[in-house]
């Protein structure tokens, strides 16, 4: 190389430049020798892949989950999750008490509570928070989050003005009345949600309207949160860093004393990065890298299941799909086990129902494995049933996803399943993700892939999209007695059991009418670097940063 | 002598590719989408000479199809680049004058347009349809197409024999047609096979965006984007579509570069 | 400077003016054709949030009238609030990511010039030999090895298997601008290779050269004194394409590496149907583009005195 550089430069004046240049960015870039995990590991600064850039983080505004994990070191609810259980834990309220009906919370805030800036976090705070969320033009779509509450969809709807109406009461600073129109079990999951966060109404309104959605107010130098962590810097596309709050009534606890949030949207990159040590973390694995991982590296490598449901919408308007016959037998000729064990290969479960087992102690219907299990034979049966032997007569079906790669094999996979058990052709349609939406939401599809990711641990989570009138439901199926059985009968069960109960027989109907088809219930898999300490995977995929340290380990030992 | 082998090497090993791209459905065994979901990905072996991808389909099927896609994406392409190139550049040369000076004038201002972001746009909003693909990429490649024409075209305008056909009474048409054109068609041939190997690198480009065509069907560019992504881990799915790509764009650009220096080899006397 | 070559420059800018109008209504218009919205998501968003959020932007309006008060609205220089990022400006997000991608592609390009003209001019200096044959194969191959397969093939070797240089970031830790740039240069340096060398074969066959020759210069002398200038014209040319071809290179470099440009920026724009963002940005890249051409032109009538009497 240096031989050839001289001759060059003897030709040609700017070979010297060439030289010189080469030289300087070959030097620089020899020169860095220790791996960023290692300096970040001793000065307690935790690396973090984080899939993209946040949106907002105004926590009634961003929506996504990347946003939410930033959010979570940012903030704390009046009443937080165990990183294991998910059980309530004590967070802005130290201790709480619920009546007898259990409609009513009363909150006891921490007196130690203090926002970023050092004030006192107070109940005032909590109640004019959740006013700002129930504004639509905030367009807020956690908004619904409240609804529990008495009034606040009527709030939301504009068809009562007077806040003071909606069930949230500040009986003094330090404690706040939350009053509900019917015993929710999981209200005290929601307040850990970002949109019932507290917010500082001041340093807000320094920065323009209250509801106004292009405010400044949570920008670094602007935000004040009341987290374990404070906003410390924000480049666009390059990073977020979160730096320790010395206010945080826990401080003591942190560990850390930085969390560095990296938009890393493309995984190979990532996952190169985590191998390269750059990151302590990554947001995802490659699938053809789980092997890898699990072979050669395993103690890197979390896999664990995630409160999310993947499946497929099937539009009951349509003549070919109105049959539920013909739904159950599509069902049924999917053998879901080779899908995700042979296709998808992180460790999912296959599905045959909506909701994800042992959601918080929920079991979906003991039999819906039986009715929709991989059947070849039955599938066949159920489609001459309804009219098509052999296939005959139905079809080309066409499935609908949006562009990605993890979708496309799903489909590849199911299109050959039907072809190969039912003799029924189907064609493979991809449409990005805004065109995919806006097909799915008008109905101009035969089937479309679908998911749902728990917003909070309860069944009725899962259940509630397939309401009537719920915007999310988009298949044209709707059963009064679904719908009564979890408007009407759910509110008033009494008893853990009977909800459950209920909550089968709902699901029971949904899994009768069919009008999706279960295929499997998520995993989250991340790569955690051996220096981070405290971390444990649960089923919202949602980690305790207060919890998280930094300890040097002895390298291990390659096999 | 030597020369003559060495110049049909790359047009030879093009017409083979070409041939068995065109062929495929006759000399695999295998349907292109064939999967074996148990066999997945599996090294070259006798039953399948480059191996499986991840869904056991056969590569060297889907290279033979991928090819036929890529080849399509390139021929059609230039073609519209051609047929608008050519004309443009015929009609500017040969009337002149203002015309000509308003008709390049657009062709500058064309080319300052951002294209290539424009394809993206197209791409993005109205789903990867293969015929807006051809279009957008031959609409991006005219330009040049008609730059070279025209200059060409100027220059035997104002030539004796020209003029000569002109006294002749030959009509405009005639003399663009059977003069003009066929005189200019070394450059037009030339760089016709520059352009299809700067149409098959953009048709890559678009698929490592997402943008390209649409599975299961794959083109060369997809093939390599999904090998780059596993190229640890099975690292034949990457090479092979790469070389076919890489072989098939050499061979392009020799047979074009071989073209040319004989052209301009003949018109300045050539010292080779 | 003269009078016709002001003239020049005063016209291109006018067509430019045009040019930028048409580019603005098509993106408006392409943009505002798609399916879905810059508001929908996969949990839907409720009538009362979209009408309040339609409002907010403006989308509520006749699309001539929207058109019409962005045009006003981006000649006071204003590119309006991006629809993703609330809070954010496009003017904003444009100068976050401009450093980077500015950097990135003028990198490239000068590695691209140096070791494009050493190598083209090399081997035109030797034509037939080994030191004409390696580089110009290497070129070849060069040109036909798409950047988002060097760019892992690069990232693998020194960054993973070698940890000798980073394997993402820009300007973070020490070295990471040295990959993408090269990832980057390597197509270019190739072409640019191919065409000196063209050119410089081509000048030298000139008669002055071969004058030059006679009269007892020396070959490097003769290359670097009188033959280069001319040869240079068609890398000069090029450099307008190549500008454009930068940019778009840049959209894949900037993802591969996660270098926080503005490239990364649009095709999340275009997918995320982020009116403004797109606009802005197609707009800019517009400009750049035009104001690269304008100047490879100018380069251009300095280096050819033909030209410059044309005027």
């Amino acid at each position: 190389m240096a031989c050839k550089m001289l001759s060059i430069r003897k030709l040609n004046s700017s070979g010297a430049l060439c030289c010189a240049l080469l030289a300087a960015l070959l030097v620089a870039g020899c020169s860095g020798g220790e791996r960023r995990v290692d300096s970040g590991t001793a000065a307690g600064v935790l690396h973090w892949g984080n899939a993209s850039e946040p949106a907002s983080l105004d926590p009634q505004i961003a929506n996504g989950v990347p946003e939410q994990k930033i959010l979570s070191a940012l903030w704390e609810g009046l009443v937080g999750k165990h990183p294991v259980t998910l059980e309530p834990i004590p967070a802005g309220a130290s201790h709480w008490q619920i009546s007898d009906d259990r409609r009513t919370y009363r909150f006891h805030l921490r007196s130690d509570a203090r926002w970023s800036n050092g004030e006192p976090v107070t109940a005032e705070d909590y109640r004019w928070a959740w006013w700002r969320a129930l504004q639509p033009e905030l367009g807020n779509s956690f908004a619904t989050m409240l609804f529990p509450i008495v009034n606040a969809q009527a709030y939301w709807r504009g068809e009562i003005d007077d806040f003071s109406q909606v069930g949230v009461r500040v009986v003094d600073p330090l404690t706040l009345e939350v009053e509900l129109s019917h015993p929710t079990g999981y209200f005290l999951q929601l307040l850990d949600m970002p949109t019932l966060y507290p917010l500082h109404r001041a340093s807000i309104e320094r920065h323009g309207a209250a509801t106004a959605r292009a405010s400044r107010w949570s920008y670094p130098g602007n935000l004040v949160s009341n987290g374990p962590f404070q906003l410390a810097e924000w480049q666009i596309n390059r990073r977020i860093v979160v730096a320790k709050n010395p206010h945080y009534w826990d401080a003591a606890a942190v560990a850390l004393n930085q969390i560095i949030f990296y938009p890393t949207e493309n995984t190979t990159t990532e996952e190169r990065m985590f191998r390269a040590g750059q990151l302590h973390y990554s947001y995802d694995v490659p699938v053809n890298k789980m092997a890898y991982y699990a072979s050669q590296r395993p103690a890197e490598l979390v896999v664990a299941p995630y409160l999310g449901s993947y499946f497929y919408r099937f539009n009951t308007r349509r003549p070919e799909l109105a049959d539920p016959r013909v739904r159950r037998a599509l069902a049924r000729a999917i053998d879901r086990r080779q899908l995700t064990e042979q296709v998808l290969r992180a460790g999912q479960l296959p599905a045959y129902a909506m909701t994800p087992p042992n959601t918080a102690g929920y079991y979906p219907p003991a039999s819906a494995e039986a009715q929709l299990s991989f059947d070849p034979a039955a599938a066949r049966a159920l489609l001459a049933e309804a009219g098509y032997p052999d296939g005959a007569g139905l079809g080309p079906i066409e499935i609908l996803y949006n562009t990605q790669d993890e979708h496309r094999k799903v489909a590849v996979a199911i299109q050959q399943m039907w072809k190969q058990h039912l003799n029924v052709d189907a064609t493979l349609q991809n449409q990005e993700w805004k065109v995919y939406l806006d097909t799915e939401r008008r109905g101009d599809y035969q089937i479309t892939r679908a998911s749902w990711i728990g917003d909070y641990v309860d069944a009725r989570n899962f259940l509630e999209i397939w309401l009537c009138d719920s915007d999310n439901n988009r298949t044209g199926w709707c059963d009064p007695q679904f719908d009564q059985l979890l408007l009407e009968q759910l509110p008033a069960a009494t008893s853990q059991a009977e909800r459950h109960r209920l909550l089968q027989s709902a699901e029971q109907r949904l899994l009768d009418g069919l009008p999706l088809l279960p295929i499997y219930t998520y995993t989250s898999k991340h790569l955690v670097h051996p220096d981070l300490n405290g971390y444990t995977a649960n089923l919202l995929n949602q980690p305790l940063f207060k919890q998280l340290s930094l300890v040097r380990q002895p390298p291990a030992l390659t096999p | 002598m030597a020369r003559r082998v060495t110049y049909n090497l790359p047009l030879l090993l093009l017409a083979a590719i070409a041939l068995a791209c065109l062929l495929a459905p006759w000399l695999s065994p295998y349907p292109p989408a064939a999967q074996q979901l148990l066999l997945g990905a599996q090294p070259p072996s006798v039953a399948h000479w480059l191996g499986t991808d991840i869904f056991g389909r056969d590569l060297l099927t889907r290279l033979l199809y991928g090819g036929r896609l890529s080849l399509l994406v390139g021929l059609t392409a230039t073609a519209v680049a051609l047929l608008i190139g050519v004309s443009w550049g015929a009609v500017a040369g040969y009337v002149g004058g203002r015309l000509d000076a308003v008709m390049m004038r657009i062709v500058d201002t064309l080319y300052a347009l951002p294209f290539v972001i424009f394809v993206v746009l197209m791409m993005v909003v109205f789903g990867r349809s293969l015929l807006l693909l051809f279009i957008a990429i031959g609409a991006v490649e005219w330009l040049t197409m008609a730059r070279i024409v025209r200059a060409q075209v100027r220059a035997i305008v104002h030539s004796d024999y020209i003029e000569a056909a002109r006294c002749l009474g030959l009509s405009r048409w005639q003399i663009v047609t059977r003069h003009i054109l066929p005189n200019c068609a070394g450059p037009i041939i030339v760089y016709t096979t520059l352009t299809i190997p700067s149409v098959m690198l953009l048709e890559a480009f678009l698929s490592f965006l997402g943008l390209g065509v649409q599975p299961p069907d794959a083109s060369w560019g997809l093939l390599i984007n999904q090998g780059v992504e596993t190229m640890e881990e099975y690292p034949w799915l990457l090479l092979y579509p790469a070389l076919a790509l890489t072989a098939t764009l050499l061979c392009l650009n020799l047979v074009g570069d071989r073209l040319r220096d004989r052209l301009e080899g003949s018109a300045v006397g050539g010292d080779r | 400077m003269s009078w016709a070559l002001l003239q020049l420059i005063a016209r291109r800018l006018a067509t430019a003016a045009v040019l930028l109008v048409v580019v603005a209504a098509g993106t408006f218009a392409l943009i505002h054709a798609a399916p879905g919205g810059p508001f929908s998501a996969d949990r839907a968003v409720s009538a009362e949030v979209e009408t309040a959020l339609a409002a907010q932007y403006r989308l509520d309006q006749p699309p001539l009238l929207q058109f019409a008060s962005y045009l006003g609205n981006a000649l006071r220089g204003e590119f309006g609030p991006s629809f993703k990022y609330p809070g954010r400006e496009v003017s904003e997000l444009i100068a976050a990511g401009l450093p980077a991608t500015l950097e990135l592609a003028l990198y490239a390009l000068l590695l691209a010039l140096v070791v494009g003209i050493s190598v083209g001019a090399l081997a035109a200096s030797r034509p037939g030999t080994l030191r004409d044959r390696l580089p110009m194969g290497a070129a070849l191959v060069g040109i036909c090895l798409p950047a988002f397969v060097l760019g892992p093939l690069l990232v693998l070797v020194f960054g993973v298997y070698n940890e000798w240089l980073p394997v993402s970031g820009w300007g973070e830790l020490a070295g990471d601008k040295l990959l993408p740039t090269v990832t980057l240069a390597a197509g270019y340096a190739a072409y640019i290779a191919r065409l000196t060398r063209a050119g410089l074969r081509e000048q030298l066959r000139q008669p002055y050269i071969v004058t030059a020759r006679a009269k007892g210069l020396g070959g490097a002398a003769v290359i670097l004194k009188h033959a280069l200038r001319g040869a240079l014209l068609p890398v000069v040319a090029y450099l307008g394409p190549a500008c454009a071809g930068l940019i778009a290179g840049s959209f894949v470099v900037e993802t591969i590496f996660q270098i926080p440009g503005i490239g990364r920026f649009y095709i999340q724009a275009a997918f995320n149907r982020d009116y403004t963002l797109i606009l802005g940005l197609t707009l800019f890249f517009a400009t750049l583009i035009t104001l690269f051409n304008l100047l490879a032109d100018l380069l251009a009538l300095w280096l050819d005195p033909r030209q410059r009497e044309a005027l």
